[in-house]
């Protein structure tokens, strides 16, 4: 067991090239700049590995769809105005059914922002970004452990559903160090037969996602939607919190949970009862898991870096059968444990 | 126990490392830590702090809403932080180029002359190991020759010279401080 | 036994195309397929078809083909190249695909002097879409989109691709031709086996451009048109060889091998 002290970008990038990526294109955008550079520094060291410094977000997006074609794993990186850039490119892998890791770093917006941390891409993540019917796996991890067990998991899963998965962080993600193990990855699985590399003697093969046919296209349309379903029944990922004696729940994700954390630890330090319900998959969101726990707990609290993203999530799952409220911080604001425990006394204070 | 510190200072005068080889050390010693450094547009004028936080169990959040410790090697990091520390906290402060003084009395200060002391030990690079020295003392946080093995590894590939000149900033700035 | 003089080329599908009478396409696909059969190299081609009328080039080619998105086929052929350095990848593409929506991605690509083949479809408009301008429509040709005729001042000027991306260091072989007669027709041929062997020879970037008639947006006849190019056409657009650095590149990789 190996520990290291590396930044969240950096660990990223180094969990990416142990679990087999051997393509990385990507365009400089703060604050994910460090993921970059420790590729263009380590993909030519790797046997096989490629790193591209594209002309635009779009370019790298459409740089990795060509090599996923040929069966190389792959990621871009970029942080929230480039991810909007890359949503034409994410839609035609949903598409094609080309497997890629796709990092986003969130920074405040909208427009060109801020870059400050922030979770104001939610949305565009969880509801698959670009145009049409799909969606995208995303994992919203909260530790630099997680950011490396998590992009690991990643690239296996976009194998497993040839889908594209989307990591969701933001810049206090990538930015701090904590110290990290890297697990062993998985040997690959992934058949040939959904690899372009030439007809050979063979028979030829083309991937595309035109589909003029409305009948054809719809039955396209269907089969991503039976393996969405597939997904949301087998890869949902959640953590709880101090949640089995909870009068008030947390709800929040990334870097807003580690926040939200240490706020219930000063709480409880005061007897307060509150816990928190983490999502890790922020797609497909926990939503059976919360609506159990509303079981027990009858009051939430759904804490974000944005005006309530998220938030919108929460009422599916709760379906009015708990109340739900909500603070938020957007912009790049990052609150202290001890900002956040005032809020939630507060709202502690008025439920019965 | 859980120890939360602040970092600042200009952009060169290695505060980014101090706060990095303190973490590394902490690490090796068997503690959570996590370093939150400040980025992009922010420290593009010249500043730099970081945040680094130490404990024996899981670390929530690596910000710090009121750190334990305050080390500033610059006059505006004084003026922007001294207010944050908590109540008990320590501020160590680089007294070769910081006149004032925190009018807080509810704190300890260390006045470390670090700038001064680097350019007796011969390298004026040297003045945050010197303050690491005094820090490491005052706060115990890790056992120094954990630190300077910390400090070695950082380092690198780097020449053993300056290895030697690292051990000899850090004991000056251990021994400028009394017990 | 009678001797087989003309037949269907290998990577062709025994299929019909789509594609109008008279369209330019029809020829650009076969030749495509006949020099990929004369190279022998179908089973190790990977091609990459743009967003326009040639949308469908999978339907048609009998070799391996991923789509790209619209302008994006040489960020996508650089994907598939830099993964497979040894596979011959190509980009077929039109004008409003090259120098519109994907000039960023075009031009960088040749920029970075990428080891593929660019076949660029040039006819003044675009087809799929139902005849609106194109940045290569010409000064005062009327399309859907500028009815009064193209005029400088609102729509700027004919980008001249050739000219364009002969400047850039990182291509090897450019050249302009057409496909209005036989004698343009079997020229063309020899063009796009310079440029595959080009790349074959890894000396890398080469771009053959097509001056290619578009009867129905032009709303002219089959013959009009291929008159059309002669006359208009390639006066703004002239044919020729616009760069070929091939023996130059040649000969300090054979120095070096």
């Amino acid at each position: 067991m190996n520990k290291v002290l590396m930044s969240g970008n950096n660990i990223i990038a180094e969990a990416a090239i142990r679990a087999g990526c051997r393509f990385y294109a990507g365009y400089p955008i703060t604050p994910q700049n460090e993921l970059t550079e420790y590729m263009a520094e380590h993909m030519r060291n790797v046997e096989g590995g490629v790193f591209v410094q594209s002309e635009s977000e779009i370019a790298a997006i459409h740089m990795i769809i060509g090599a996923s074609a040929t069966g190389a794993r792959v990621m871009t990186s970029s942080s929230s105005p480039g991810i909007s850039l890359k949503q034409e490119g994410i839609s035609s892998m949903a598409a094609c059914e080309l497997p890629g890791v796709i990092v986003n770093i969130m920074r405040g917006g909208p427009g060109l922002g801020n870059i400050r941390p922030a979770q104001g891409d939610y949305f565009q993540a969880t509801r698959g970004g670009g145009h049409g019917d799909y969606r995208t796996i995303v994992y919203g991890p909260a530790t630099c452990q997680e950011l490396a067990d998590l992009t690991m998991n990643a690239f296996d899963l976009a194998d497993l559903y040839r889908t594209p998965v989307m990591i969701l962080a933001d810049g206090m993600m990538g930015q701090m160090m904590e110290p990290v193990v890297f697990k062993k990855p998985k040997p690959r699985q992934y058949s040939e037969k959904f690899m372009l590399r030439g007809a050979g003697q063979g028979k030829s093969k083309f991937f595309r996602g035109l589909i003029l046919d409305a009948i054809d296209m719809e039955e396209h349309n269907w089969k991503l939607e039976r393996k969405y379903q597939v997904i949301i029944k087998k890869e949902t990922l959640h953590e709880e919190y101090k949640t089995e004696d909870a009068e008030l729940v947390i709800v929040a994700y990334g870097t807003a949970a580690r926040i939200a954390k240490g706020a219930i630890k000063r709480l409880r330090e005061n007897g307060m009862k509150v816990g928190l319900f983490r999502p890790i998959t922020l797609w497909p969101f926990p939503e059976l898991k919360l609506r159990a726990l509303s079981k027990k707990v009858k009051n939430y609290l759904v804490f974000e870096l944005s005006t309530g993203q998220m938030l919108d999530d929460v009422r599916l799952a709760l379906q009015g059968y708990a109340a739900i409220d909500f603070h938020g911080r957007p912009g790049g604001v990052v609150p202290t444990p001890a900002e956040l425990a005032n809020v939630i006394a507060r709202h502690y204070e008025t439920i019965d | 126990m859980m120890l939360k510190t602040i970092f600042s200072g200009f952009g060169g005068q290695g505060v980014l490392m101090m706060g990095y080889s303190l973490a590394h050390g902490a690490m090796s010693h068997g503690y959570h830590v996590t370093y939150l450094p400040a980025y992009g547009a922010e420290v593009r004028g010249g500043t730099a702090n970081c945040t680094v936080a130490v404990a024996d169990e899981e670390i929530t959040s690596p910000v710090s809403s009121e750190p334990d410790n305050l080390v500033v090697m610059n006059s505006p990091s004084l003026t922007t932080f001294q207010n944050k520390v908590t109540h008990g906290g320590i501020i160590f402060l680089n007294s070769s180029i910081i006149d004032a003084r925190p009018s807080r009395q509810d704190i300890k200060v260390y006045a470390v002359p670090c700038g001064d002391m680097a350019q007796e030990v011969g390298n004026i690079r040297v003045a945050n190991i010197i303050m690491m020295g005094a820090f490491i003392k005052k706060t115990g946080v890790v056992p120094a020759d954990i630190y300077l093995k910390s400090l070695e590894t950082i380092m690198g590939s780097k020449k053993k010279s300056a290895a030697e000149v690292n051990r000899k900033a850090f004991a000056a700035g251990y021994d400028f401080v009394k017990d | 036994m009678a001797k087989k003089v003309f037949g269907r080329p290998e990577s062709l599908k025994e299929t019909y195309f789509h594609y109008c009478p008279g369209c330019g396409h029809s020829i650009a696909h076969r030749l495509v397929a006949e020099v990929i059969d004369e190279l022998g190299i179908r089973g190790t081609t990977i091609g990459v078809p743009p967003a326009g009328c040639a949308v469908l080039a999978y339907n048609y080619f009998d070799i391996d083909m991923l789509e790209a998105q619209h302008g994006r086929g040489p960020a996508t052929a650089t994907g598939i190249k830099r993964a497979l350095p040894d596979r011959i990848v190509f980009s077929y593409q039109g004008d409003g695909d090259l120098a519109a929506i994907g000039m960023a991605e075009s031009f960088h690509a040749a920029n970075r002097g990428e080891n593929i083949t660019v076949i660029f479809i040039n006819n003044a408009v675009y087809g799929m879409t139902g005849g609106q301008m194109a940045p290569t429509t010409m000064l005062d040709q009327r399309t859907t989109t500028s009815p009064a005729g193209r005029n400088k001042i609102l729509d700027g000027y004919p980008v001249k691709v050739s000219e364009i991306f002969s400047q850039l260091q990182g291509t090897t072989y450019v050249e302009r031709v057409t496909v209005n007669s036989p004698a343009s027709v079997n020229k063309t041929k020899k063009a796009l086996k310079k440029a595959f062997q080009c790349q074959i020879d890894g000396l890398g970037f080469s771009l053959v451009e097509i001056l290619s008639p578009c009867p129905t947006n032009w709303k002219m006849t089959s013959v009009a048109s291929c008159k059309w190019i002669d006359e208009v056409m390639s006066k703004e657009f002239p044919l020729g060889v616009f760069k070929d650095n091939i023996a130059a590149v040649k000969k300090p990789a054979e120095a070096a091998s």
